[in-house]
């Protein structure tokens, strides 16, 4: 019953329209880019923020002691780190790597024994070799590796050797700056506003109009008319992804990476909130009311999402929240393939949007009414 | 298998009977004219027909097909006009034209279309920028792509000035030559008359009279009369002196006198000749549709807006 032709033709209607609309064009292509020069020169100076630094502790203690503890919270009293001290016992580099973190501390489960008792133990700092701050971690265990290690003599006990050691394992992440996030971020910005709010306004305004009663008269499908309107977002999300790309990798320098593990999320994204936007305009009674709830749903999600900074920099209970908003497995999706080279976290965001994009699409089909009753 | 058949047909809004248990068919070929004041129900009813609204009740065959159920079979066999024709702001007559072309999977000539609607001139224009008039003609070029078997025109004509009137009603009688069926509905009586095989008055979702012009006017209006233009003195004459019927009104000054033989007119001319008064103008009338229409419609057209708004604002003060 779906025809591509019909499907052609509304599509060469619908895009004619928009190009000839040259507000459509500034907001869907123009504005992303705008806000990345503007962010990208406001923090272009580098973070001065804290750095999160993971730590695993396996320490099991000694008399009564858990010299590990004592260790990590000295290092996070020092301001420089926040040290996030995780309950995991697994592998703790993949750990790291799929946290997308780079910087991480792990003490063996006999440090408070070896240490009390004077044997040799080892730290281990974790960090990408080509990244600045895993040098400066390296330098900072050291440092409180020494200052055990001088409590250890003034203790009066004699030392043959420095008692806590250090060693390095590299994790396979590589270190980044804000614009390497503020691309995937506004990428995901612009998958959301574009389509979402270009479908909250048309269905609720051709729903006043009368002009979807007029298309049912002809044998356009609503499935037909939303496809057609859904594969004009995605080209112009792709158009919108190549000029952002070319904006953030040549005039800031920024690393992301290219990866035909992108399309999903730029076929995806765009059906997922044209799909929504077109839910909440044929839902909402009139276009006054459906720009609000539009506005309602798009904002927080924009900012939650991990648009503008890293979800990581957020609170714990932010992040679990971020969970349920769609945008958040496009933004995860796009930092995972273009910034962290995380392909096997990318694949489980597709899995998840797909599963949310065919719910939306679905729903959307079904609540829009071509006729009155 | 009439082409359109309704019977008993019913719609409510809440409380308010829109359409109020209405029965009609249409033949093939045929023009169908629904006449009726603002709010009788003509674009309810209409939209039931082209399968845009369901009915509370009664029955609806188009080409034999329940239009609610089988909507989408339908719309490909009809042409449609709404009352409130609006289109993609940003296309051209010549595009929507072939959008429509596409969408209905037929081959037409955009030209030859905007031609028949004197739109010709128009074809670069978007549709935002159109003239009222204009917007309505791009309206019927789009309800003649899918070369339907039915049209149904919800004041095709309202806002078009006299020539595009004259244009459209040209293109409504070319349809009918080729054995289209049309329904129409329209505020101006004369084009109801001119282009209508049969017509129909609604008032307050009920129709009040149905059948060929001819007819409805035959059975509610009062046939032919005579009238002349005098004094109050010389109806009293006429009165005296004939065995007829006479009644005087005095803001026209004028005697009428209705007939029920034509010949009834010689006598009331030899009486007034007889008195010896002034007499004027002479002529002998019958009802046009429009007194026929004012008759049968409680309120008539056009006041019945703001005489409801009145009394509304008495009874709420
Ligand atoms: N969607 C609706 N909801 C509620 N009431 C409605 C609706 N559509 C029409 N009505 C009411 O039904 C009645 C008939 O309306 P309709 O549009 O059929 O009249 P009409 O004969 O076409 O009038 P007009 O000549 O002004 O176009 C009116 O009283 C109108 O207020
Ligand atoms: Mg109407």
């Amino acid at each position: 019953m779906i025809s591509g032709k019909r499907i052609y033709s509304d599509f060469k209607v619908f895009s004619r329209g928009f190009l000839r609309n040259k507000f459509g064009l500034f907001f869907g292509l123009i504005f992303p880019v705008v806000l990345i020069v503007i962010f990208g020169a406001i923090f272009s100076g580098g973070g001065s923020g804290t750095t999160t630094v993971y730590a695993q502790n396996l320490d099991t203690g000694f008399g009564g002691q858990n010299l590990g503890n004592a260790f990590l919270a000295a290092m996070n009293e020092s301001g420089t780190f926040q040290v996030v001290t995780v309950n995991i016992t697994g592998d703790f580099g993949e750990y790291l790597a799929d946290k997308s973190q780079s910087d991480g501390i792990a003490i063996p489960a006999d440090f408070s024994q070896s240490y009390i008792t004077g044997q040799q133990v080892n730290v281990t700092v974790y960090g990408n070799p080509a990244s600045s701050s895993s040098g400066i971690i390296t330098g900072y265990v050291n440092g409180y590796a020494n200052y055990f290690n001088l409590q250890y003599y003034s203790n009066g006990s004699e030392p043959a050797k420095a008692i806590i050691g250090i060693q390095t394992a590299s994790v396979n992440t590589q270190q980044n700056q804000y614009i390497d996030y503020l691309i995937p971020g506004l990428i995901g910005f612009s998958i959301l506003t574009s389509p979402m709010f270009s479908l909250v306004n048309i269905s609720s305004d051709y729903k006043k109009n009368k002009l979807f009663k007029q298309l049912s008269l002809t044998p356009l499908t609503k499935m037909e008319w939303l496809t057609s309107k859904i594969l004009w977002y995605i080209v112009l999300t792709i158009a919108g992804f190549f000029l952002m790309y070319l904006v953030g990798t040549l005039a800031f320098n920024a690393h992301i990476t290219l990866s035909p593990m992108l399309i999903p999320f730029l076929v995806l994204g765009p059906m997922l909130f044209a799909s929504l936007g077109m839910l909440v305009g044929t839902v909402a009674k009139n276009p006054e009311t459906a720009g609000i709830v539009g506005n309602i749903i798009t904002f927080p999600m924009m900012f939650l999402a991990g648009t503008f900074f890293p979800i990581s920099q957020m609170p714990e209970y932010l992040q679990t929240a971020a969970h349920v908003l769609p945008l958040f497995y496009v933004t995860e999706g796009l930092n995972n393939v273009m910034v962290y080279d995380n392909l096997g976290g990318a694949l489980i965001d597709i899995a998840v949007l797909a599963v949310i994009t065919i719910v939306v699409f679905v729903l959307a089909v079904k609540a829009f009414k071509w006729r009155e009753d | 298998m009439l082409p359109i058949e309704v019977s008993d047909l019913k719609k409510n809004y809440g409380s308010l009977k829109a359409v109020d248990g209405i029965s009609f068919s249409v033949k093939q070929g045929e023009v169908f004219g629904l006449l009726g004041p603002n709010g009788a129900g003509k674009t309810t009813t209409i939209e039931i027909m082209e399968g845009l609204r369901e009915r509370d009740g009664g029955d609806v065959k188009i080409l034999g097909l329940d239009p609610w159920k089988n909507g989408y079979d339908v719309h490909k066999k009809i042409g449609v006009i709404p009352q409130e024709f609006t289109f993609i702001e940003k296309t051209t007559p010549r595009e929507a034209i072939l959008y429509y072309a596409d969408l209905f999977n037929v081959k037409c000539d955009p030209d030859q279309i905007l031609k028949d609607v004197l739109l010709d001139e128009k074809t670069k224009t978007y549709f935002e920028d159109l003239s009222g008039g204009q917007k309505r003609k791009t309206g019927l070029a789009l309800s003649l792509v899918n070369n339907p078997e039915i049209l149904f025109l919800d004041e095709p004509t309202t806002g078009l000035d006299p020539n595009a009137r004259r244009a459209i009603w040209e293109v409504i009688r070319n349809l009918k030559a080729k054995g289209k069926t049309i329904i129409l509905t329209t505020h101006y009586l004369d084009e109801a008359q001119q282009l209508s095989d049969h017509v129909a008055i609604m008032d307050h979702g009920r129709i009040v009279a149905i059948g060929t012009v001819d007819e409805i006017i035959h059975q509610y209006g009062s046939g032919e009369r005579l009238e002349i233009q005098g004094t109050e003195k010389l109806a009293e004459y006429i009165k005296a002196n004939t065995e007829l019927e006479v009644s005087y009104d005095h803001t026209r000054r004028t005697i009428t006198i209705p007939l029920k033989k034509r010949i009834d007119a010689l006598a009331a001319l030899a009486a007034a000749e007889q008195s010896g008064m002034e007499w004027g103008e002479i002529q002998t009338r019958e009802d046009s549709l429009d007194d026929v229409f004012i008759k049968l419609v409680s309120e008539p057209l056009g006041e019945q807006g703001e005489t409801a708004i009145d009394s509304g604002k008495k009874r709420r003060r």
